[in-house]
């Protein structure tokens, strides 16, 4: 009657083992959470190294128990199958819980629990030992702003407003007009974006005081350099890539080449190249500000990348492609523009997306020519001798910022990938 | 009879150091059916596909409706525009439902209006019988839907000449004959046509001449009563034997 092998659960007495079983687990998981939130460790008459894996052990055991093939019960046999399917994977999956639970509490106390909001100077975080958010607070308008002059500051968002708000013009473009949103988003905004960007922000005309480029600063920054360098570097990429592939030998070769020096450099020597070498070579009357500067040198380097990646999805249609739209007598402008193009962008938004990710977190690099966007103004910030010391709050608050922007990013990547989605 | 419509003199061709045309010498006439075919690697694809110049041939001269093909050709497209052809493999835009299949080119390359076009198309796709599907995406459809589909797409240009390259080969055998259907009353209704294909029943009940192919050359022509009854050459009669 009595089963020998106790820890073989069979599906007739199965029910009883999965009671003891869950039980088992439950205390091994419980009394990790109680030594972690609260300190409390009732084990203390055990031997050191037994007390200090016993929820481990009992949770093996626990899990060992409810192992079966097939249950019947739905959530069991998902965690048989995915978590539990040897001794190995349930120990891992118990040291991962466990883990979980034993950084939440000092994490938690760190960054909420113990930290301080309140007051307006260093003092206010002398007493904690939690996170001083009053050091991200009281240096916020420096981190979105850089050293914009701080009465100015609506100018940076009404410029913002009004960009986003010209951006979803598209959305309403209806009937005839929806033939030129191409052409409305590839030429006419960037020339209304430089143009808002030029009057509003930068200033110097209609009664606006002129704000030299280099006390732009903080996220707005990082937002005008990722927006230029995203809307320029993909139609140059895509000309890019589409030259690598010309039957003209002349096209191809200077489409490989460019390629292959601009990938080869280090973007931060292609910065300072920019900022420092460059205006040597022009003639002395001749001045392109720091910032324009910059931002070409983003561009011409990522569009590099962005060709790369537009040509693997090129490689990746089939020749019968070419032949039909060829055979239906089309030209080769056509036959970009309308069959090959839509199905190879189509095909590489993943990567696409990857490229641009990186743009937008390799703007920190604009430091070295003397720009400061968040990370930038974090570097600021933290070597102000008023505030010495509170480093890692300010790189908690990027990380948030970057993982953020990134985030919607990534996301409506995958937007799009669904909504261009036919079945082949 | 009228003029030649294609006239291929002595055209040689070359992939790398292997000859796959050897002085093919070709005359189709306005309205004539021709059917080719041959065993595979013969060749008969690269000559049909040298018609509408996907492939460059690199001695000889083919001269299409009155126009020379070579490097110098400038309007190609205008050409290519006259001569439609039907694929093995479909090759309809996938990203493109079969309605703008059709229109695509009509629009863009025969600057039609969008309107008319979509119309044009529509009596298209209902002379191949799959008007009901002109919304869906090309990967929603069967084989032989699709092939319609992309025939319906070379229609929609009124070209002077179609080219079929094994338009049957990639189906299933129970949809080869909506295919052949929808090509036999293409026939009937007087398009210059010239297939590549397997389907030897289609050749006796449209062709008026069939070619036979093999190692590049061509190796016998003959009206199509005569191919099937007495052919003359070797070669051809080991074919027929294998396939018929």
């Amino acid at each position: 009657m009595i089963n020998i092998n106790i820890l073989k659960p069979t599906s007739s007495n199965f029910q009883t083992y999965l009671y003891i079983g869950s039980a088992l687990i439950f205390i091994g998981i419980f009394d990790v959470f109680l030594r972690s939130f609260f300190n409390i460790n009732y084990l203390t008459f055990l031997p050191g190294s037994l007390n200090f894996l016993f929820p481990l052990i009992i949770g093996l055991v626990g899990l060992q128990m409810i192992r079966l093939e097939y249950s019947g019960n739905r959530i069991v046999d998902k965690i048989n199958q995915n978590i539990n399917n040897n001794t190995f994977n349930a120990g891992l999956t118990l040291i991962i819980i466990f883990l979980t639970l034993l950084v939440i509490p000092p994490a938690l106390d760190w960054m909420i629990l113990e930290a301080t909001i309140s007051g307006d100077t260093k003092e206010a975080c002398v007493a904690t030992e939690g996170a001083c958010w009053t050091y991200i607070k009281v240096w916020f308008r420096r981190f979105m702003y850089g050293m914009y002059p701080n009465d100015f500051h609506w100018r940076i968002n009404t410029a913002f407003i009004v960009l986003i708000a010209f951006a979803f013009v598209g959305y309403f473009m209806r009937g005839k007009l929806k033939n030129y949103i191409t052409f409305y988003y590839a030429i006419l905004y960037p020339i209304i974006a430089f143009v808002i960007i030029n009057f509003l922000i930068s200033g110097g005309s209609f009664g606006l005081e002129w704000v030299e480029t280099n006390a732009w600063g903080g996220l707005s920054l990082t937002f005008i350099v990722s927006f230029f360098g995203l809307i320029f570097c993909f139609p140059l990429g895509m000309i890019l890539a589409l030259g690598r592939r010309s039957e003209l030998p002349v096209i191809r070769y200077i489409s490989i080449g460019y390629i292959e020096f601009w990938r080869g450099v280090p973007l931060i020597t292609v910065l300072f190249m920019s900022s420092v070498m460059f205006p040597m070579f022009l003639p002395s009357d001749a001045f392109v500000d720091k910032l324009i500067r910059v931002i070409a040198a983003i561009i011409l380097f990522e569009a590099a990348y962005v060709a790369e990646v537009i040509r693997g999805g090129l490689q990746a249609l089939p020749r019968g492609q070419y032949d039909a739209a060829k055979s239906l007598g089309m030209g080769y402008w056509k036959m970009q523009i309308f069959v090959i193009l839509p199905q190879a962008l189509k095909l590489v938004i993943p990567g696409i997306a990857n490229t641009f990710l990186a743009l937008v977190k390799d703007t920190p690099l604009i430091f070295v020519v003397g720009l400061s966007e968040v990370v930038g103004m974090l570097q600021m910030a933290k070597t102000n001798p008023k505030w010495l010391g509170y480093a890692m709050e300010g790189y908690i608050f990027a990380s948030i910022l970057f993982w953020a922007i990134c985030y919607a990013m990534s996301k409506y990547s995958q937007y799009l990938e669904l909504k261009y989605k036919t079945e082949r | 009879m009228s003029e030649s419509i294609i006239q291929m003199k002595e055209v040689n061709k070359w992939f790398g150091d292997f000859q796959v045309l050897k002085d093919i010498n070709l005359e189709v006439k306005e309205k004539q059916k021709i059917v080719v075919c041959g065993p595979s690697g013969s060749g008969k694809s690269t000559l049909i596909r040298c018609i509408n110049r996907l492939e460059e041939h690199q001695k000889g001269s083919i001269i299409v409706d009155g126009n020379e093909l070579s490097e110098k050709t400038k309007d190609i497209e205008k050409i290519r525009a006259e001569v439609g052809m039907v694929f093995q493999q479909f090759n309809l835009f996938p990203h493109l439902s079969i309605l703008d299949n059709c229109t695509l080119a009509p629009i863009w390359v025969k600057k039609t209006p969008k309107k008319q076009a979509e119309e044009f198309a529509m009596k298209q796709l209902e002379q191949v019988q799959i008007a009901d599907q002109a919304a869906k995406f090309p990967g929603q459809l069967s084989g032989g839907q699709q092939q319609r589909a992309a025939l319906a797409r070379a229609l929609c240009m009124e070209p002077k000449i179609m080219l079929f390259d094994e338009p049957t080969s990639a189906l299933d055998p129970e949809m080869i004959k909506e295919v052949l259907d929808a090509m036999v009353n293409l026939a009937k209704g007087g398009m210059t046509m010239i297939v590549v294909t397997h389907e030897m029943g289609f050749a006796k009940e449209v062709a008026d001449e069939v070619v036979f192919m093999d190692e590049g050359m061509i190796v016998e022509r003959a009206k199509t009563k005569d191919f099937f009854a007495n052919p003359k050459n070797e070669r051809t009669k080991l074919f027929l034997s294998q396939i018929l």
